[in-house]
């Protein structure tokens, strides 16, 4: 059984107990193209389900980076800061942006699995 | 091609950063000797030379001039840059900029010796409340984004006024890049609102939307897609009955003017670019200005200064004294750009009102020209009629494997400043282009042509050309990847 969520702004979230490690999904880093920056949100705050945790910037565009649930902020992944380009090639795995202490994890509920998310994503295409 | 010992190419001259110029000893000006300095900073003056480059007079000619000829602009080719407005700036606007009555004036002389200045932003104050039929104005903010930084400063404190902690702001997708990043400057949080399938404001999503909290919505009309948006009456009426204020993003006011009154929109602030609208020029840093016009109920809360005159004359006003008003504060020093208004007026009386309105007229018919005729070779992102620029997106370059950043490329090697890329959002590998109203038919004809050659070029598989596109230009394809991630800004010897 997969623990993998994925979320229609193009968010994985991936759940070990109450901790969700929360990245960019792979389709989400092709768009964009080149990431040049990245901005993440300070340990301990507590960020809302749908609203700007971190912020994700290419040579094409800027974008928000959604939470996909809400809870409490206990780690970022400063690699990606020193290095953007890590989104790049590994979105999905090593360049998760933050990791946060599930407040509620019922919110789960409506998002989305992997298959579904693929589904999606062709819809878009 | 064979490269030159030089390094240049014909008269295509390869032109080196003046520090690396310098040759030591060597000056333009013979300067006496300084006099000996009496040292006043207890020791922390300079020890070692300030390193400035060692030039002779021609050489610093010679650079200059090189550099210009280097630069690509309006004044030299078609530049059909989507929202910026990259029209002709008529010579007799700056024929009047440059009279000495207007250009050697300063903002601290007494008023009573630059009436004249003071009556002509009076007047170009006057002209743009009488176009938008808006009843004040606040002359001073010296950008677009600085009009909008204006109007939410006055709409904040227009809520303080009255005991109102409204926080939301919202803003479609099709409005202008810069609006989310003005409301949030202005301590605003910023709601996107969705587009529909026509590329218009999803009317039930912003209604769905609507509440006490929300303090305006910020439209850009027409928007960002080049379309109007035809349900303007019904979204003000609904964000004032929900309390808010309306924010017009007038950036692409040169569509309308003298065919729309905005104060009949029911807009309660829209700023107005100088630079785009009325001719005066941009790009390369400005200086832009961004007038922006007030309603009734926001105008005691304009910034100051502003120009007033009785049967003394004009006058500045300076602080909040007089009756009424309680100003969101002051945006810049002095009294606005005023080498910019001047520029303003003397195209809005030279155009005249039949002329302003003839010239928005013409930017839509080039625009729905271009995109009638570019119609079957390029995919448009909506239906026509467009305003005054015409929207497509990559589907034409669906499979060929060129991306719109390599076809605008491949425009360079044509002679023409690509259009704007990538954005709106709302579309896919969007190619948003803005002829303007300056274009002449034949400069229309030559671009349609050229992007119609392109576009053939990518269905016939030829992706190798847009690849290494650009071929002609002094510098090929930039790393604007590596640019972003480990910028150099400093030159070292």
């Amino acid at each position: 059984m997969s623990n993998t969520y994925f979320t229609t702004e193009h968010e994985w979230i991936d759940v070990d107990g109450d901790i969700g490690t929360v990245g960019i999904t792979d389709h989400a880093q092709h768009a964009l193209g080149d990431v040049v920056f990245v901005e993440l949100p300070a340990l301990g705050k507590r960020v809302a389900k749908a609203t700007e945790a971190a912020v994700v910037e290419s040579v094409k565009a800027a974008s928000e980076v959604f939470s996909p649930v809400s809870g409490d902020i206990v780690a970022v992944n400063d690699a990606i800061v020193e290095q953007p380009g890590l989104v790049n090639e590994a979105a999905e795995t090593t360049a998760w942006f933050f990791k946060l202490r599930l407040a509620d994890p019922a919110e789960l509920t409506g998002l989305m699995d992997r298959a579904a998310y693929d589904e999606f994503v062709k819809g878009l295409e | 091609m064979a490269e030159t010992a030089s390094g240049n190419r014909g008269l295509m001259l390869e032109e080196p950063l003046i520090f690396e110029l310098d040759s030591p000893g060597q000056c333009g000006v013979d300067l006496p000797e300084p006099p000996p300095v009496i040292d006043r900073l207890g020791g922390l003056e300079r020890p070692g030379p300030i390193g400035l480059p060692g030039l002779s007079e021609p050489t610093v000619v010679r650079h200059y001039t090189r550099l210009s000829q280097k630069n690509v602009g309006i004044d030299s080719l078609m530049y059909p840059l989507g929202s910026c407005t990259m029209k002709h700036n008529p010579r007799i606007n700056e024929k009047l900029a440059r009279l000495p009555g207007l250009a050697d004036i300063h903002p601290f002389q007494p008023t009573s010796t630059v009436q004249g200045a003071l009556e002509l932003i009076d007047l170009t104050a006057h002209w743009l409340k009488t176009l938008t039929g808006m009843p004040a104005i606040a002359m001073s903010p010296a950008a677009g984004a600085h009009g909008e930084f204006c109007g939410l400063m006055t709409i904040r404190a227009a809520l303080e006024d009255r005991g109102d902690k409204r926080l939301r702001v919202l803003v479609p997708e099709s409005a202008h890049g810069t609006n989310p990043a003005s409301a949030a400057a202005c301590g605003f949080t910023v709601d996107p609102i969705p587009a529909t399938a026509r590329g218009r404001v999803d009317l039930a999503a912003l209604k769905a939307k609507l509440g006490g909290d929300v303090a305006a919505l910020m439209l850009t009309n027409p928007n960002t897609c080049g379309l109007f948006e035809d349900e303007i009456l019904e979204i003000a009426e609904a964000i004032h009955q929900a309390g808010g204020y309306f924010y017009c993003d007038g950036a692409n006011y040169n569509a309308i003017v003298g065919r729309v009154r905005v104060a009949d929109l029911g807009v309660d602030v829209m700023h107005i670019n100088l630079h785009k609208t009325f001719s005066t020029p941009h790009g390369g840093g400005g200086p832009g200005a961004g007038p922006t016009v007030l309603s009734a109920a926001l105008a005691p809360f304009a910034p100051l200064p502003a120009v007033v005159h009785d049967d003394k004359g004009f006058r500045l006003v300076e602080h909040a004294g007089h009756s009424g008003a309680k100003p969101c504060g002051r945006l810049k020093g002095y009294h606005g750009q005023f080498g910019v208004f001047v520029r303003a007026l003397a195209y809005m009386m030279s155009m005249g009102a039949d002329g302003l309105r003839q010239a928005s007229s013409d930017a839509v018919l080039s625009a729905n020209y271009l995109l009638a005729e570019l119609s079957s070779d390029l995919t448009p992102s909506f239906a026509g009629p467009c305003m005054h620029e015409a929207l497509f997106d990559d589907r034409f370059l669906k499979g060929s494997g060129v991306t719109t950043l390599d076809f605008a490329k491949a425009m360079i090697d044509e002679g023409f400043h690509p259009m704007t890329m990538y954005f709106p959002l709302v579309v896919h590998g969007a190619l948003l282009m803005e002829p303007t109203e300056t274009e002449s038919r034949d400069s229309l004809d030559r671009f349609i042509a050229s992007l119609r050659s392109l576009a053939g070029r990518a269905r016939s598989g030829d992706a190798a050309l847009f690849k290494a596109a650009p071929v002609f230009t002094p510098r090929r394809r930039l790393d604007e990847t590596a640019a972003a991630r480990t910028p150099v800004l400093r030159w070292r010897r």
